[in-house]
């Protein structure tokens, strides 16, 4: 019951909804728990709502982490 | 898809596993407290290529599961009012209470539906003015922050005719209950990533302070390889502490804006957790300030005293004392076709994910 997927914010509308793609299919969001969420971020969609902004920074770190960690032989 | 094709690579995967074989020496058990995560180490296969070791154990982490057969009785009870709608999520529908479903009492012309979405329940709410709605409220912190905002969006909007029947529960509070409990043997927590994306990772302090480490996990099989990873590091080196491997979702302080929605509308109240029993303050009631969204104030409806289904473990299931084939109905008389308990009927009860994925 607590999935949330994450969609891409293709366009803020008026009150604090969005259009956001999730798994090629759009569909509205509310912003209202994110409301700093701009067009092209990517959130977490829960029972309709964003629940946060996917930290593109962290995520990136962490692949990065697991491919040092699939081509480097740990000691 | 972005941001879940990328945690999914075997070859990634067989790392994590040769680096967990590598840092584990001692006997432990880790225990999960999110449905979510209960099904996707099922479904993976995650338990089989760990080794022996350890021990994954699901808790109460399926707010459906969890919610005691009293509640479901007060929610059909409500929903067999004159003029009233009834709306919830999908989950709760086949979920057996102590003498019907609502999925049964809608088959006898109940009038029940099912949402996506709370603001699906505001929408009922407005296109029929004459009927009382009341939205069934189960869920943990991922899901409360979102009925608090209806009922924010119906005062908004001046709608007289919706209310919340209040079943939210708290996860860290039943963390801390089964710890002192002590039935069941648990080194180590894969905390849920999404409540943790609301709540953050602060409220897991108190339990890492008890020598119980605390791994704030994603959902996916890499995600979850690495929390067992981590979690198995810290207990082998000595360790207890808070980290959150699930870094693009969760901050330490969680999502400030949805926890100061659930504070305006919301005080801690004790909740009654199905094979637990009452938790204090584990829970959520409204404030006064919105007590006319209250379905508890609005509706006084007399219930039996709730019955228990005969041979059902969902309780122990749910506290990590049994393993879901160790109930004598799994796979017989229990089945996801013929539930009899709710860890049966819910995709994320442990029972319906370890039958049907195998243990």
């Amino acid at each position: 019951m607590c999935l949330a997927i994450p969609g891409k914010v293709i366009k803020i509308k008026e009150n604090d909804i969005a259009d956001v793609e999730i798994g090629g299919i759009v569909r509205e969001v509310g912003l209202h728990l994110a409301p700093e969420t701009k067009e092209g971020d990517y959130v977490l969609v829960h029972a309709g709502y964003a629940i946060q902004t996917i930290d593109e920074e962290a995520a990136r770190e962490t692949l990065k982490l697991w491919e040092e960690l699939g081509i480097v032989e740990t000691p | 898809m972005r941001h879940l094709s990328e945690y999914r690579d075997p070859a990634l995967a067989k790392k994590f596993i040769e680096e967990i074989r590598k840092v584990s020496h001692k006997k432990i058990s880790l225990m999960e407290v999110c449905g979510t995560h209960t099904v996707a180490i099922s479904k993976n296969g995650i338990r089989q290529v760990l080794p022996e070791k350890i021990t994954l154990l699901s808790g109460p982490g399926c707010p459906v599961c969890v919610t005691a057969n009293r509640d479901l009785d007060k929610a059909i009870a409500i929903a067999q009012e004159p003029g009233v709608i009834l709306t919830t999520f999908g989950d709760m529908m086949k979920v057996p209470g102590s003498h019907s479903s609502l999925a049964r009492e809608k088959a006898e012309g109940v009038d029940i539906r099912m949402v996506y979405s709370t603001l699906d329940a505001l929408g009922i709410a407005e296109n029929n003015p004459n009927k009382k709605v009341v939205f069934f409220g189960v869920g943990f912190e991922t899901t409360s922050p979102t009925v608090a905002l209806s009922i924010i969006e119906a005062e908004r909007r001046g709608l007289k005719n919706y209310s919340v029947l209040v079943r939210h529960k708290v996860i860290p509070p039943a963390m801390i209950a089964l710890l002192s409990l002590g039935e069941v043997r648990i080194d180590g927590f894969i905390c849920p990533g999404h409540v943790s994306t609301i709540i953050g990772s602060l409220p897991y302090e108190p339990i890492a302070a008890e020598g119980i480490p605390c791994v704030i996990g994603g959902f996916e099989p890499l995600d979850i390889l690495q929390s067992i990873l981590m979690l198995t590091k810290q207990i082998e080196n000595g360790e207890s502490c808070v980290e959150i491997q699930y870094s693009r979702s969760v901050r330490p302080r969680g999502n400030e804006i949805a926890l100061q929605t659930l504070d305006k509308v919301f005080k801690l109240a004790d909740a009654d957790w199905r094979g637990i029993g009452i938790i204090p303050e584990s829970g959520h009631a409204l404030r006064e300030e919105y007590a006319a969204f209250d379905a508890d104030r609005t509706f006084k409806v007399d219930i039996p005293p709730p019955k228990e289904a005969q041979g059902c473990s969902c309780g122990e299931i749910l506290r990590g004392v049994k393993f879901p084939h160790e109930c004598k109905l799994f796979g017989k008389a229990c089945t996801p076709e013929a539930p009899v308990g709710p860890c049966m009927v819910s995709s994320e009860g442990s029972c319906a994910a370890y039958y049907r994925y195998g243990k």
